[in-house]
Formats: C-alpha cells, structure tokens, sequence
C-alpha cells in the first residue's frame, strides 16, 4: 500500500525515478564521450599543427631573450645609465669581458645582428671590436677593458649604440609591432612616425589589391554561377569541370603559365605586335596588374562554388512569382533575386578576400617589386632578414586586421548570412 | 467582415458573370458562348522540337469559371499553365484573353495572379511586403496600400500576421499568404499549380473549402492544376482531363464521374471496375455485350464502339449490390468471393467471376454488410444506366485502387 502510494506521487509530480535518472545521466555521458572520441585525433593535430605555432607567433612578436641570454651582466650594469653621455666605465668593462665571450663562442654575430636593427649601421662594429677582443688575455681585459673598446671603435664613446644595446636587451617589447605599424619610441617614451613608411602603405594596398581582386572575380563569377544554375543538371556539371580545371593544375603551373603568358616575349606581347596594336611591348609581366589578373584566375572558383550552390537552392517560381505580380525582370532580379543569392555572394567574397589578403605565391612569382603584398614581407622577414620576431609582428597584426574586418562584417551583414553549400 | 464585403463588391461590378452565378445557382458547365473571357485555340507546345507535350489544347473559359486541369505527371497540364502565365512559349496556335491574343505579351504585362506549388513567397521579405509587392510594382500609395494589404490579410484571416516572416509561418498559413498575394492586385484571372500539393491531408481540406470560399466571395476567374481527383471534384466548375498532352474529356464533375466519355477517363477519375468482353449489337444508345462465361449484359454505349468489336465494361464499385438488396437492378450475376476489406466508413468486398476477373463491391458499413465464407457464392446487381461499354484500346486497364 506504501508502496503504491509513493508511486503515485512520483508519477503526479512527473519526475524521472533515481534510478531512470542515472541511466539516462549515463547514456549522455556515453553519447558524449563517443563524439568526442570521434573528433580527438582531429584535435590534437590541429592543437599541434595550427594552434600551437600560431600562439608561438603570437608570443614571439613581443618577447626577444637572445640579447639578455647573450650579455646577462652587461645589460644589469647598463641598467642605472640615464641614456646621456658615455656610460661609466663598469658598464664598458663588463661589456668588453661579455663580447670577447660571445667572439670565443662565435656568437658576436647574432648580437651585433640584434644591435643593428636598432641602430642600423653598428653590425660591423660590433663584429669588428670582438674580432680585436678576441686576442686580448683575460687579466689586460679586466685592467683596461673601457680602453680596449673604446681603442676599437670610436661609436663606444657615443650614447647611440648603448642605447640600442638597452633597447636590445630588453626581453618583452613592443618595438616590433610599432616597427610593423611604422613607428617608433623617441627617447622620452612618446611614440612618433619614423622615418621611412613601408608597412602601414603595404597593408593599404594589401587591402586594396584583395579588394579589387574580390570584386573582379565577383563580376566575372556572379553570371557564371547564374548561367549554371539556370542550366540543366548535365550542362552544369560540364561547366562545374572547367570552374575546378584551376583547381586541379598545381598552384606553380598555374602561376608559371602566367609568366609565359605575359612577359615581355610573352604570348599576349607578340600577338600584340603581331595585330600591329602596338611597336613595343608593354610590361605586363611583374607589376600589380599581372599579380590581380593572375590570382583573379586562382581564386574564382571560390567565388563560383558558393555562388553556384546558394543560387541551385533558389527555385525558378520566385522570379515567376515576381513577374507575374508585374515586376520587370530586371527590378525582379534587383529585388527577388538578388537578396537571395547574398548569401552566396557574402560567402564566396570574404573567402576571395580573405584568401587574397594572405595570399603568397603568386605575387612571389609574378608580382615584382611592385605587386607585393604583405605576405611577401613577412616571407622576407623570416627568410631573408632573419628578423623572425617583426615577421611575427607582421603577421599577429594581419590575424588581427582579418578578425576585425570579419567583425565588422558580421556587424554590418551577418555572419549568419554565409552559406557554403 | 466589413472588409470582406468592401473587396467584394470591388470585385462585384466587374463581373456579371458572378452575380448571375450566385443568384440564379446555375453551375457554368454549359457555356453558352456569349461571354468568353479566356480562349486556347489549338494550342501546341514542343520543347525538343521533335513532339508536342501540348497536342492541340481547345478550351473556352468564361469570367468567374473555376477550371480544372486534372491528369497525371507529363500530361501537359502544368506545360499548358505556364504558357497561360508566359513563362514558356507557345508554339503554335493562340491563347486570348477577351479576344486579345496575349502570346507576344510579356510576363509582367498579363496581369496574371499565380499561386506556386512551394508557394515562392519572398523569404526575405515579411507577409506584408510579400502582399505589397505587386502594389509597390504598380506605383500605388504606401497609405493606400496599408488599407489593402490589412484587407486581404484578414480576408484569408490571418490578420495579425502582416510582420512576420514567411519561415515563421506554418504550411496552411504560407498556403493563405500566397492566395492573398495572387489576388490583392485584382487580376483577371488567378493560376494555381498544385497549391495544396505540399500539404497533409486535414489541411489540404480546410484550403479547398478556403478557396472555394474566397472563389466564390470574390469571383476571380481560375486556372488550377492538379493530379487529385477530389480536389478537381470537389472545387471545380468544369474539369479538363489531360492525358499524353490531349484533353480527354472536359465537363463539369458530375457528368465527368457519371459519363466519363472514354476508358482512361473512366478509370483516371474514381475507382472503377472493368469486364472484357465482345460488343453483340448496338440498339439505339445501348450496346448488348456478350461476357465470357456470364452471358450477355446491356450497357450504356460509349462513343466509337462498333458491333462485333472487343469492348470493356465499366460499372462503378459503389454501384454494385449484393444480394440481398432492396436496390433496383437490371442485372444479376453469381461471382466467388475472394475477400472482405474493412475500411471504416464502408467495406469493400472482392469477388472473382468467371473468367478469373477480379470485382470490386464497395458497400456501406451498415447492418446491411453481408458476411460471406472462403468460396461462398454471391450474386452481384446493378443498373444498366450505371455501366458503360467502351471500346477496347488495346492495353486493358485493370481494376483501379
């Protein structure tokens, strides 16, 4: 009787017996566990292969040890200078036992590398005075250091270079990203244009250039994804192949085939000459126009491919529907059609765009020197410079740049508008 | 309700035709042909320049008619309401609207109001920018198009839904937003291809009664296109069926049901059954048929049907008794009975006869539903009136349903 009566009253109350509820509790667990038993291996390549290095830039960007780990001692002596004069003679001595270490180990070059990033010009300095050090015993070295580094080198005498061992020195910083944003520190801590403007007028035409690139492959796209979404499934299918013929070729080819294509011997030259259009020939061949035609041709199939999928989904009857109300086929277009494709049309753009803001090889190849784009510095910076940390800057303000224009995007827009197929 | 009256009387003095209907309750089955509002004139469409999907469609539609194209898929039906509304061509013959070749029209210039089968309301837009498409396209005023659109939108009784979107709606109530947007320009004359297709069953009910509604109150002139034979039966003025782009019999639901005028007719629209036999004699409108291994039995004669030819006997499930019955009958035949299917509302009973020909009898479900045992004898009745002699057409069609 007991019995019955608690039964009842669970079951008025509606509630899941504890036991019903831990076998339940236990089946989500189970299902839980099995997801993410599926996407695991996935995980952890992408935590290895993508998160992992990303974050590594990202920290590298501000944080530069090699200087503190190279002359530790001078850089705590150096530490109370108030930056005008020379600085005292304990600075210059330890400084001296430091560099004819670092020339024994074969290591002065990477810290005159470093110095001479803030003071261009003192590489040879540096590697100069740990050539003359390098002899010297070490009892004279630690009677006459000051002496002996500033018999080397009359910059000793100067405040410049102790400054930029300072700035050098210092573990954490800033001046990367304010060298990558075309800035600099004055002495007194304001921040002021330097001199020279490369970076800030590389990502303008960065943007620009993607931007052009976005609307191009857009106006050439939009009808090809139109055109093959009005056609029958076989038709469309055979379009669809040349749409991912460039995807097929390899990247180089395609790009190479381009080089053929519009050097000055180039296949579009002669026949230039050939028509008589024109006596010489026209560079076409590594400036910004053969960088936009070219990755034009290798983005459209980003643009076409989303295009194409959102535009199948749309159903004839809408623009008959609007028609038959009395509506024009174009203003129909305009006001049916149109609204529908965005988000396609969103989709393949901020792809294209994106793709183009951060694209590397094909300007590479056929950009020259004034189709460049921001890639291609940073490939600079980390091949040829070996300045891994303004690299590193150069590109975290790119990430940055790409987060904020999808925010705005998806302020402006939305980013529940894209749909990829 | 005020608002209802306002539009239809709107509608009203355009056209004498539903007045008279109204009024004097006469169905428009036979046209008189003094009013003909729309005319095909034997019109054909090719697509692939080798056959016609459209061979030679006859029609003449006059104002306020609810007109059926009824047939199965690729009959043609919906080939020949896309040349109504100009979104195909027509290859050959002429489509008139009050005497006025509208071939060479444009889409956009018909002023054809047309419901879809997945209803094409502009996702993007609400209902009420939906209904006020057509307006805005034809320059009316925004205020005056406020007035209408709340007019139309409690007119399929969805009044308070003017600021939502189409996918916030359910099935039915898309259904009914299209119905407003097809009407609220006033066309001349409203298109709808299968627009209860997308519908479950309850609902595609309360919509035909919905339509026949708004079809009667306002009095539009329709085109509808369907493969359902209650929805035809049940809404339509007159009914075209349409078979391999030929219409087949065009007449109002009743005699469409009762005299279907061949056999793809009589088997396409109701269930039916059919006895081969071999035409004897004709007498007058009756036709003396001899069955194998049931003797002779008189029917109505179908037109084509020649003495000494094969013909198939239609009679109707619905119209066969079993004995006993009080009914009327004309005939009286023994067949075996093979099985009993209980329904619901009524039961059918299957029976074989002679030559192995299966029989299908459809009786009520009242005191009257006989019970019959394995292999026990009943003896079937019906009508001559009720079963008609068609000429035999080569393929035999079999019992339906």
């Amino acid at each position: 009787m007991a019995e019955a009566t608690t039964n009842l009253r669970t079951h008025a109350a509606k509630r899941l017996a504890p036991e019903d509820a831990r076998n339940a509790a236990r089946e989500v667990r189970a299902r839980r566990l099995r997801a993410f038993l599926f996407v695991a291996p996935l995980l952890v390549f992408v935590m290895f292969a993508f998160v992992a290095p990303i974050a590594s830039m990202l920290f590298r960007s501000a944080y530069n040890p090699t200087v503190a780990n190279l002359v530790p001692a001078s850089l705590v002596a150096i530490a109370d200078w108030d930056g005008e004069g020379r600085p005292s003679d304990d600075v210059l001595g330890q400084f001296a036992i430091d560099l004819k270490r670092l020339a024994n180990d074969r290591t002065s070059g990477q810290l005159a590398e470093e110095i001479n990033r803030f003071l261009p010009g003192t590489s040879s300095v540096v590697k100069s005075t740990a050539r003359t050090l390098r002899r010297v015993d070490d009892g004279t070295l630690a009677q006459t250091g000051p002496a002996l580094l500033l018999d080397a080198n009359d910059a000793w005498a100067e405040p410049g270079i102790w400054r930029a061992l300072q700035e050098a020195g210092k573990v954490y910083t800033t001046s990367y990203y304010l060298t990558a944003l075309d800035l600099e520190m004055t002495r007194d801590g304001s921040i002021q244009q330097r001199d020279t403007q490369i970076y800030l007028k590389l990502y303008g035409k960065t943007l620009w250039m993607a931007l052009i690139i976005t609307v191009l492959t857009l106006i050439l796209g939009y009808p090809l994804a139109f055109h093959m979404a009005q056609s029958s499934t076989s038709r469309a299918n055979f379009l669809m192949v040349f749409v991912l013929l460039p995807f097929w070729t390899s990247l180089l080819v395609r790009t190479t085939s381009w080089i053929a294509l519009l050097q000055t011997n180039g296949v579009v030259n002669s026949t230039l000459i050939a028509l008589g259009l024109t006596q010489d020939p026209f560079e076409l061949l590594y400036t910004q126009f053969s960088t936009i035609i070219a990755m034009t041709h290798i983005l459209l199939p980003f643009m076409v491919l989303p295009l194409y999928s959102v535009m199948r989904g749309i159903d004839p009857s809408y623009m008959r529907a609007a028609m038959s109300m009395g509506s024009r086929p174009i203003p129909a277009f305009l006001k049916i059609y149109l609204p529908m494709s965005l988000p396609g049309l969103s989709a393949g753009a901020l792809l294209v765009f994106i793709i183009s803001v951060g694209y590397y090889i094909t300007p590479a190849l056929v950009g020259g020197t004034d189709g460049q784009m921001i890639s291609n510095i940073i490939a600079f910076h980390m091949q040829q410079s070996n300045n891994w940390e303004l690299a590193a800057a150069l590109g975290s303000l790119l990430l940055f740049l790409i987060i904020a224009l999808y925010w705005l995007y998806d302020r402006f827009i939305g980013a529940g508008n894209i749909k990829l197929g | 309700m005020s608002t209802t009256v306002n539009v239809a009387a709107r509608r009203g003095f355009l056209n004498a035709a539903v007045a008279f209907k109204k009024t004097g309750g006469a169905r428009l089955n036979k046209h008189s042909g003094t009013d003909v509002f729309l005319e095909f004139d034997d019109v054909k469409k090719s697509y692939d320049q080798k056959s016609l999907v459209v061979k030679g469609f006859n029609i003449a539609v006059e104002q306020g008619e609810f007109i059926t194209l009824l047939g199965p898929s690729g009959s043609g039906k919906t080939t020949v309401l896309m040349m109504l509304a100009g979104f195909e061509s027509v290859t050959s013959g002429t489509i008139a609207i009050r005497g006025q070749s509208i071939n060479k029209t444009a889409p956009y210039k018909r002023n054809i109001g047309m419901v879809f089968q997945n209803y094409a309301l502009f996702p993007h837009m609400t209902v009420a920018e939906n209904l006020g498409y057509p307006l805005g396209v034809r320059g009316m005023a925004k205020a005056d198009q406020r007035k209408r659109i709340s007019e139309y939108l409690d007119l399929v009784e969805l009044g308070d839904f003017g600021n939502r979107y189409p996918g916030q709606l359910s099935g039915g109530q898309r259904q009914r937003v299209a119905l407003a947007r097809a009407m609220i320009f006033e066309p001349t004359l409203i298109l709808m291809d299968e627009p209860l297709g997308a519908l479950d069953k309850k609902l595609r009910e309360q919509m035909q009664y919905e339509i026949t509604r708004l079809h009667e109150q306002l009095g539009f002139t329709v085109m509808y296109v369907t493969h359902d034979q209650a929805e035809a039966l049940s809404m339509s003025n007159r009914i075209a069926v349409f078979n391999d782009g030929i219409v087949q019999q065009c007449a109002a639901p009743a005699e469409l049901y009762e005299k279907p005028a061949n056999a793809f007719v009589a088997e396409f629209i109701g269930e039916n059954n059919f006895i081969e036999g071999q035409v004897d004699r004709i007498e007058g409108k009756h036709a003396i048929v001899t069955i194998k291994g049931e003797g002779t039995i008189t029917a109505e004669a179908a037109e084509g049907l020649v003495a000494g030819g094969r013909c198939v006997v239609s009679v109707r499930p619905e119209k066969l008794f079993i004995h006993p019955s009080t009914h009327a009958h004309d005939h009286d035949i023994k067949a075996t009975f093979v099985a009993r299917i209980y329904v619901g509302d009524f039961i059918r009973y299957y029976f074989r006869l002679a030559d192995n020909k299966e029989i299908v009898v459809k009786v009520l479900n009242d005191l009257s539903a006989p019970e019959f045992g394995e292999g026990d004898v009943g003896r079937l009745q019906w009508l001559t009136s009720d079963c008609i002699a068609f000429p035999h057409s080569g393929e035999m069609p079999g019992v339906t349903g």
